[in-house]
């Protein structure tokens, strides 16, 4: 086995690195190129230039974005709790950030920077209290914390409901498809502002992350061991809620990426977190990538919502996480 | 040297411990006695402020800890807790790699000295060859020693041990105590054991604690301490008391 201090330790860093950065560039290729319309990259007219330049590159680009920033959040916020099925979309903290870019779209209208604010407020918010209502004198274990989970999911389903009912038909239906986690309204703007908030929150992990590696295994542990416990949570939960909260005000609620990723990254790179948050933000925007084509090619011209591939995808291996738990 | 001073603590305001004084001379093995609820991990917790006290004050090499930082503290004072459990892949290396948190850097690689360290930590506790085993695919008895090895291999100079012999059979148990004595013995270091079994705090401890309800019931040499009213007193069963014939220590014999 490799050391995680050793040389070669280093090496193995470096190599799944490598092989995960080959992967997100070839991922982007192949996104920048599928669609309705097939593009060849190196030979384009004006209309598919403006194809590429406008509509897929912003789509691709915002949906890696995406990806790294909810399977960081679930790297993250699993380590945290210590428990493997804590998930953004599971936890109520997508329907947070969704709730909050909503109420930003019902009273501040056309001002787009309100939405990642208020959806980071509401991503803070739901974090908050799933967390409060798991926490028990006993401890948390797995079952309180998703059912605690569901609760404030069902809770916030039930408020975004009531708003969309105000809406008008066409808005609705707009609405609630990003709700299910739609790409298609992608912008540079949306890019960068979530490329920020991804590397922002990733590397604030990063720095949790030979912390994350005790308080994996216990609370108490970490304090024992040198962990300034209170700090370390307060950082993870708001890296985790700026993550999902940019994430969801750009592309609605993805679910199952934070499971998914940072699952599969253990299975070939251990638990290790100096190794899961990295590699969990480069894999994760490859498969946003990859699961977007898919939905945009799949049934083309018409498209299918991101968030409907990554559930049929998540909800499987969740039911196997939750048996082998 | 570890002092603590009229120390009350507790949990939500309800105190579980009261007017616990008592100092822990380095080289030293102190064993904390007592019935189930008596206060003993509260105890513990105290003793590297994963808990702070109601009133009083923890000392350590005359300084108290609420004026040193947590990875201060953890340099210094290393618990083995009661076993514990994680749902994540966690190998034996990296578990007991974890322990050398502070030391170095919070947030880059473990230097090859982490690593020799935690090396060393293995052997010791007869590990080698069980590093790429998974935590949650250990027995009882082997996760034990990991938690022995992960506390080593901090290097500490105090070492905090909830009973820390309880998954583990005789020849381990052995083992336990001769690691815990050597690294008290040999570096001048000290170490506050719980433990539920009368007879190696008897041939093990230099001083034994008994804590009643919360209260220090007796504090002093195993041969001052162990004594058929005061054992009766605090467990509430008679008990036989002789010498062990090889070493002349106390040797209690419950009667059933």
């Amino acid at each position: 086995m490799t050391k995680p201090g050793s040389s070669a330790g280093k090496r193995k860093a470096l190599r799944y690195g490598a092989g995960f950065a080959v992967l997100l560039a070839a991922s982007l290729f192949v996104g920048a190129s599928l669609g309705a319309e097939r593009l060849s990259i190196f030979s384009l007219s004006d209309t598919e230039s403006a194809i590429l330049f406008g509509i897929r590159f912003p789509r691709v680009l915002l949906g890696a974005c995406v990806g790294a920033s909810l399977a960081v959040a679930g790297a993250g916020l699993q380590a945290l709790l210590r428990n493997p099925l804590a998930e953004p979309y599971l936890l109520g903290v997508s329907n947070g950030a969704a709730l909050g870019t909503m109420l930003a779209i019902i009273l501040f209208g056309s001002f787009e920077f309100a939405r990642p604010v208020l959806a980071f407020g509401g991503a803070a918010l739901a974090t908050f209290a799933v967390y409060q209502i798991a926490r028990s004198k006993a401890g948390m274990n797995a079952e309180r914390l998703i059912l605690s989970g569901v609760i404030i999911t069902t809770l916030l389903s039930s408020v975004i409901i009531l708003l969309t009912s105000l809406l008008d038909a066409t808005r609705l239906r707009s609405f609630t498809f990003w709700l299910l986690g739609d790409l298609s309204q992608a912008t540079m703007t949306g890019f960068w502002v979530c490329f920020a908030a991804a590397v922002a929150g990733t590397l604030i992990l990063s720095t949790q992350a030979k912390a994350l590696n005790l308080m994996m295994v216990g609370e108490r542990d970490a304090l024992d061991f040198g962990v300034e416990v209170g700090r370390t949570r307060l950082a993870v939960f708001a890296a985790s809620a700026g993550l999902v909260g940019v994430a969801v005000s750009a592309s609605g609620s993805v679910g199952f990426v934070g499971l998914i990723v940072p699952h599969l990254i253990r299975l070939f790179a251990g638990s290790d977190n100096r190794f899961v948050i990295p590699f969990s933000a480069l894999f994760g925007a490859s498969f946003v990538v990859l699961a977007d084509t898919f939905a945009r090619t799949l049934i083309a011209p018409r498209e299918l919502p991101v968030g409907a591939i990554t559930a049929l995808i998540g909800c499987p291996l969740f039911i196997w996480l939750l048996r082998k738990n | 040297m570890l002092e603590v001073e009229g120390i009350k603590a507790g949990y939500g305001g309800r105190a579980v411990l009261d007017g616990i004084s008592f100092s822990v001379q380095d080289g030293s093995i102190t064993a904390v006695l007592g019935a189930n609820g008596a206060g003993k991990t509260t105890l513990i917790r105290l003793l590297n402020r994963s808990l702070d006290p109601f009133e009083g004050d923890v000392v350590l090499e005359g300084r108290p800890l609420a004026d040193l930082s947590r990875r201060q503290i953890a340099r210094s004072v290393a618990v083995v807790a009661q076993e514990n459990e994680t749902n994540f892949p966690v190998s034996v290396l990296e578990f007991v790699l974890a322990g050398r948190f502070a030391h170095g850097s919070a947030f880059g690689w473990e230097s090859e000295r982490d690593i020799a360290a935690a090396e060393t930590a293995m052997e010791l506790c007869e590990l080698e060859g069980m590093g790429h085993r998974l935590m949650n695919e250990l027995s009882g008895g082997e996760r034990q020693r990991v938690l022995l090895a992960r506390a080593l291999a901090t290097e500490a100079g105090t070492l905090l041990l909830d009973e820390p012999t309880a998954n583990l059979d005789l020849s381990h148990q052995a083992m336990m105590f001769r690691l815990v004595r050597e690294r008290t013995k040999g570096c001048g270091g000290s170490a506050v054991v719980i433990t539920h079994d009368l007879n190696l705090a008897s041939e093990f401890a230099d001083q034994i604690l008994l804590l009643k309800e919360g209260k220090i019931a007796a504090c002093g040499s195993p041969e001052e301490v162990l004594t058929a009213d005061l054992i009766a007193d605090l467990f509430e069963v008679e008990v036989l008391l002789d010498r062990n014939p090889r070493t002349g220590n106390v040797r209690i014999t419950t009667l059933f």
